[in-house]
């Protein structure tokens, strides 16, 4: 069992002028774990989402992802204060300090989007070959050595075209690999999606909704995906989700945000049954049961 | 009850309110340009004069062909940007298109010559053939950038001018031959590319097309004002023609028509043009597809389709962006040079923002993105109007006076107006797949997206 954090967050703030949409929030993402972010609208899961991929930069914090061995505390500590980004070396990668295309390129964090971001005007096949863009380009001697037409390239990119069609036989798009990506219906979009995201060879991979306006059985086919990504090919899942049936299901971590803040952190087990949690989800009916429900934290937290 | 009756049912009443109404518009735009006349009186003061039987012909016209609109019932309808109108077998034949076309281009200058003797066919491959061609390539090097990576460039004629002056200067300064200087043309034209591309790369759509025209103009002024260099206004003239290795077109003895045992004539030099840019625009395009098959001319499309998706799988959206444009003013430069060493002489007012214009249309016109799109679409616009000068027999029809030439703009600029009516997305509005599994089929244009700078 796989203990050591994949991504530590330290303290993430992210401000917007005078609204705070994430306070002061810490939380780990194990290697090998299926993490789920939930909370309820509004809650700031997005906001973090765009800090890990370098979308937003953090007002204070720091995000740090540790694809080596073991996550050595002295070189972290050495690293935070050089003032790099990055110790590729180590293995470690100082998020916040990124921009977003070099966290997908060399800490290799993938991710989808709440709305659904395909290249529409290409073919399904294209668009999960433009996912492994960066080992092609690097093959083909940027652009001069597949201009001039050498086998080298011809090669990785028949290899590449491998990695796509076992891709396309797993999400099941076979048969649709020479249509247009925008002609999909939803659910195989949202599919497709998530695999161009693992074309580009992801150690964490962060989904945004995945589950959002899928019926039962696309929802049921999504949590095998998502098991086999996790179980096969050895990525870590870091997933913001308002289906409980999938994040119940499927995930070994799950991390509660309200307004912003962490009220809760545990296995799915332990969120179902916190007073907070329930609190926030449901809301509470009169101010006796918020007593009631302060009353038992604060025992929570006396023993 | 009659008027709620029926909708489908003709409505008289309201078609000659529209077709009246539509006469009033007519008339009261037309007003300035049609009832007043200044005319010189004898002490060569200007007059107005009034026209009125002109201001009521034309609303006349209006309201006829309105009410006959409104009676046949001939609307224009929106219809959906899909491509019915062609059907598959469209599809199939438009792959014989590419080779038969090559095919009539190698042809095209010696067939001229065999039928129409050097005298004849100077004007045909030069005029149309060269003309056309410049054209063809200039479409095709803006179309790396507007039609695969999505940015809106409206002053690629900036690059073309880099080219020209490039080889202009070099040349007469330094003496250079041709075959230098057309690579470090392009060369030059690159890093212009690049130098623009650096302040352009967080600007999108609208800001973006600002920003290229204005770079566009700074490059032209650049040029009439730093007359030590470039000799202002006045141009650069008797640039050194190009040889045909090492051997010069010239009527000596060792010029390229006695070397042969040919008779000097002009016309060889003429259709060795042909085939250089013939050449030079088969480089393009050959270059141009396969770019499009390697990653990067994948990411050039998916930065069009979607650039924040781009950047979440790691791609260098930067230098994406700037190979574009870099690759995009290489082929301008490369065309620039072909100008300078066809005129033998380059002046600012020949990179006007007009030219970027019509460049910028014929992509638009063909479809972005499409090769043989563009390459209809130069044909079309750039030979049109020079058709317009062969249009002699309408002299019998309007008049002495009329000359076909001067409608030009307005041929053109209605020709624009129904094509963007008819095909939205050009003359081949689909786009073919890069890497296919199975069979490669078109791509509905409804479908592609058109970028957003």
């Amino acid at each position: 069992m796989h203990q050591d954090p994949l991504l530590t967050i330290d303290h993430l703030t992210m401000r917007f002028g005078g609204l705070v949409a994430v306070d002061d929030l810490s939380f780990h993402v194990r290697r090998g774990d299926i993490t789920a972010l939930i909370g309820p609208h509004g809650a700031g899961k997005t906001t973090v989402f765009n800090c890990v991929t370098g979308f937003y930069r953090p007002s204070a914090g720091r995000l740090v992802l540790s694809s080596g061995k073991r996550l050595d505390a002295d070189v972290l500590a050495k690293l935070t204060d050089s003032g790099r980004r990055h110790s590729k070396q180590h293995g470690l990668f100082l998020l916040e300090r990124m921009p977003d295309q070099e966290i997908a390129r060399e800490a290799r964090v993938a991710r989808t989007f709440q709305n659904i971001r395909l290249f529409t005007g290409m073919t399904v096949l294209e668009n999960l070959m433009v996912g492994e863009h960066n080992p092609l380009m690097r093959a083909s001697g940027y652009s001069l050595f597949g201009l001039l037409g050498l086998p080298g390239y011809r090669k990785r990119e028949a290899q590449a075209l491998d990695h796509a069609r076992a891709w396309l036989d797993r999400i099941g798009l076979t048969t649709r690999a020479d249509d247009p990506a925008g002609a999909l219906p939803y659910g195989a979009q949202r599919r497709l999606e998530i695999a161009r995201a693992m074309m580009s060879g992801p150690t964490l991979l962060c989904l945004d909704e995945p589950a959002a306006g899928l019926n039962p059985r696309e929802s049921a086919e999504l949590n095998e995906l998502l098991r086999a990504i996790r179980d096969e090919q050895g990525a870590s899942i870091l997933l913001i989700e308002h289906d409980m049936s999938v994040v119940m299901q499927i995930s070994d971590h799950v991390v509660v945000l309200d307004y912003g803040e962490k009220i809760a952190d545990g296995t799915p087990d332990q969120i179902r049954n916190d007073a907070r949690v329930i609190a926030a989800y449901l809301g509470v009916e009169d101010e006796g049961e918020v007593e009631e429900i302060e009353a038992a934290l604060a025992a929570g937290h006396a023993t | 009850m009659a008027s709620q009756a029926a909708p489908d049912r003709f409505d008289f009443v309201r078609a000659l309110k529209d077709a009246a109404l539509a006469a009033i518009i007519a008339a009261g735009l037309s007003f300035p340009i049609l009832a007043l006349r200044a005319e010189p009186d004898i002490d060569n003061r200007l007059t107005l004069q009034g026209r009125w039987s002109w201001l009521f012909i034309a609303a006349a016209i209006v309201f006829v062909g309105r009410f006959l609109l409104a009676l046949f019932d001939i609307r224009p309808r929106r219809k959906p940007a899909t491509d019915e109108a062609l059907p598959a077998s469209a599809y199939r034949a438009a792959r014989f298109i590419g080779p038969a076309g090559l095919a009539l281009l190698f042809v095209f200058p010696l067939a001229v010559f065999a039928m129409l003797g050097p005298q004849g066919s100077l004007k045909w491959i030069d005029n149309y053939g060269i003309q056309i061609l410049i054209y063809v390539m200039l479409g095709w090097g803006l179309n790396i950038v507007v039609g695969l990576a999505g940015l809106l460039d409206l002053g690629y004629v900036a690059f073309y001018a880099v080219g020209a002056y490039s080889y202009a200067l070099l040349s007469t300064t330094f003496g250079l031959s041709f075959w230098l200087c057309l690579p470090l043309a392009g060369i030059l034209a690159a890093f212009w590319g690049i130098l623009l591309g650096f302040p352009v790369l967080r600007l999108r759509g609208d800001y973006l097309a600002i920003v290229t025209m204005a770079f566009g103009e700074i490059i032209r002024i650049v040029l009439v004002n730093w007359s030590v260099v470039t000799n202002g206004d006045a141009g650069i003239s008797s640039i050194p023609r190009a040889s045909f290795f090492g051997l010069p077109f010239t009527a000596g003895p060792n010029g390229f028509a006695a070397t042969f045992g040919l008779k000097f004539s002009p016309i060889h030099r003429v259709i060795f043009l042909y085939y250089l840019i013939l050449c030079l625009a088969l480089l393009t395009i050959f270059v141009t597809v396969r770019l499009r098959r390697l990653p990067i001319g994948r990411a050039w499309e998916a930065l069009r389709e979607d650039e924040i998706a781009c950047r979440s799988l790691g791609l260098d959206t930067v230098k994406l962006k700037l190979a574009a444009f870099a690759l995009g003013a290489m082929f301008g430069g490369f065309a620039g040079a072909f100008f300078a060493v066809r005129q033998g002489f380059v002046s600012p007012s020949s990179f006007t923002f007009i030219e970027s214009a019509t460049i910028l249309a014929i992509v638009v016109l063909g479809g972005r993105g499409s090769q043989l799109g563009v390459a209809l679409a130069a044909a079309v616009i750039v030979g049109g109007s020079e058709i317009l000068r062969e249009l002699d027999f309408l002299k019998q029809i309007f008049g002495a006076d009329f000359d076909p030439t001067q409608y030009r703009m307005l041929i053109v600029g209605i020709a624009m107006v129904m094509m963007m009516n008819w095909r939205p997305r050009g003359l081949v509005a689909t786009r073919a797949p890069t890497i296919a599994l199975g069979e490669r089929r078109a791509i509905s244009g409804a479908l592609v997206e058109e970028g957003h700078g």
